[in-house]
């Protein structure tokens, strides 16, 4: 045998057999959604009816087996307020584990703020969660398909495929990413998978008082969620990424980021 | 050919029948690249039924008027019909067998968190009925004077 063929031949062996065929095939993601055309899980918040109680952020963190006191949620409350002068103030004390009840506005470094009342001009509370991505950065950045997104549309975190490396939790645009601190992997919203696909409500949903948060079938026209979606003025977060959210919120404006 | 010139493709071959092998054995038959393609389809298809058989903790209101329908009816019939049962009594998994009894929530905090008057005039929080927990009652809870499955004073 040449030297030519040998390292031909070798190439030729070891590349075949490290790659398989199926991972040739590049499919766009339209044609995969178009295959599954009857369920596409989406949430509506509406920001006008959240009173900031921060019942959702306790009960997903019950729900989820998310320790309460440690310093990470799969979904918070953000407060925000405008005033008169111009100033745009955001807080979100523990995610708003316990709501909001003072009006300190924490400033970090700056310490805690007061707004007198008659100088707020507009003031409002925005629930956070993930946006369950059309096109997911952390599903694109997962090394080892741990991160993947259903058919239906969650993203979801296989946890005994995790190897902890926080791509993911970079990737994300939102930030709604964290290290599980019991299970050591990566954690986040699951759109309450284990509910919503036997028939019942997330927990968030369902803890919210004011019918703020909504889970709905984007691809029914009936579903309440997917008809405020189609015929009401909504917003999404940070579209300049080009990930498609899912998550569309009512009363969204600029501040909001 | 020489000797030396094939040992290097034996290592070589050797090292990619090791790696297969492992492959075989340590990936699940169900791993793989799905409809989406390696970008965005890549994962293990069976942790998708292992997400939902997670236990789910709340119950809601409607599995509490099962025994509690007094209670519920009450309820239903005030200001805070909207707030579900469990917000306040905790997720009734595995309730009456075992938690028997669940723990209430009498705490101030519990209320204040609607409660606490705040100036939020873009949100619904601005219609609540609110009170500065600093100067109202501070030292005593809520419940004391207020029924909370008909928090109306008047009423009682
Ligand atoms: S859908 Fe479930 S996991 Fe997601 S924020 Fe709501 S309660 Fe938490
Ligand atoms: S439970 Fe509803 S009203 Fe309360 S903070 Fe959450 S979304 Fe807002």
């Amino acid at each position: 045998m040449k030297r030519r063929d040998f390292l031909k031949s070798t190439a030729v062996f070891v590349s075949g057999a490290a790659l398989s065929l199926s991972a040739l095939d590049i499919l766009e993601p339209g044609e995969v959604l178009a295959a599954n055309p009857e369920l596409r899980w989406g949430f509506l918040v509406d920001t006008y009816k959240c009173v900031g109680c921060g019942f959702c952020v306790k009960a997903c963190k019950l729900e989820n087996e998310i320790p309460l006191e440690a310093n990470v949620t799969r979904t918070w409350v953000e407060r925000y307020i405008m005033t008169k002068d111009g100033q745009v103030l955001m807080d979100t004390p523990k995610g708003a584990l316990n709501g909001f009840t003072t009006k300190l506005i924490d400033q970090n470094a700056d310490g805690m703020k007061k707004v007198a009342d008659e100088e707020i001009a507009q003031a409002f509370f925005v629930p956070k969660l993930c946006n369950h991505c059309t096109v997911p950065a952390c599903v694109q950045v997962c090394p080892v398909g741990a991160t993947y997104q259903t058919a239906d549309g969650a993203v979801l975190v296989d946890r005994t495929w995790c190897i902890g490396c926080g791509y993911c939790i970079m990737g994300c645009p939102y930030g709604v990413r964290f290290f599980h601190p019991v299970e050591h992997v990566a954690d986040k919203c699951t759109f309450c998978y284990h509910r919503i696909s036997n028939g019942g409500n997330t927990a968030c949903a369902q803890a919210c008082p004011f019918g703020a948060r909504r889970i709905g079938n984007l691809r029914d026209p009936r579903d309440p969620v997917a008809r405020a979606v189609l015929h009401q003025r909504v917003g999404i977060l940070r579209d300049e990424y080009g990930t498609k959210p899912n998550v569309y919120y009512i009363g969204l404006n600029e501040e909001v980021r | 050919m020489k000797n030396h010139v094939w040992r290097p493709l034996y290592v070589v071959i050797a090292l990619v029948v090791a790696i297969l092998l492992f492959r075989a054995i340590y990936v699940p038959k169900d791993f793989g690249v799905q409809e989406r393609g390696y970008t965005f389809g890549f994962h293990r298809l069976g942790n998708e039924q292992e997400w939902k058989a997670f236990p789910a903790k709340y119950k809601e209101s409607n599995y509490c008027n099962e025994c509690h329908e007094d209670k519920v009816g009450s309820l239903s019939a005030s200001q805070h019909a909207m707030i579900p049962c469990e917000n306040c009594h905790g997720p009734a998994l595995n309730h009456p067998e075992d938690p028997e009894k669940l723990a209430i929530d009498r705490s101030r905090d519990l209320c204040i968190r609607c409660h606490s008057a705040l100036v939020m005039p873009s949100s619904g929080r601005n219609n609540i009925p609110g009170i500065d927990p600093a100067t109202h009652n501070a030292e005593m809870g809520c419940s004391e004077c207020h029924n909370p499955h008909n928090p109306s004073l008047e009423e009682m």
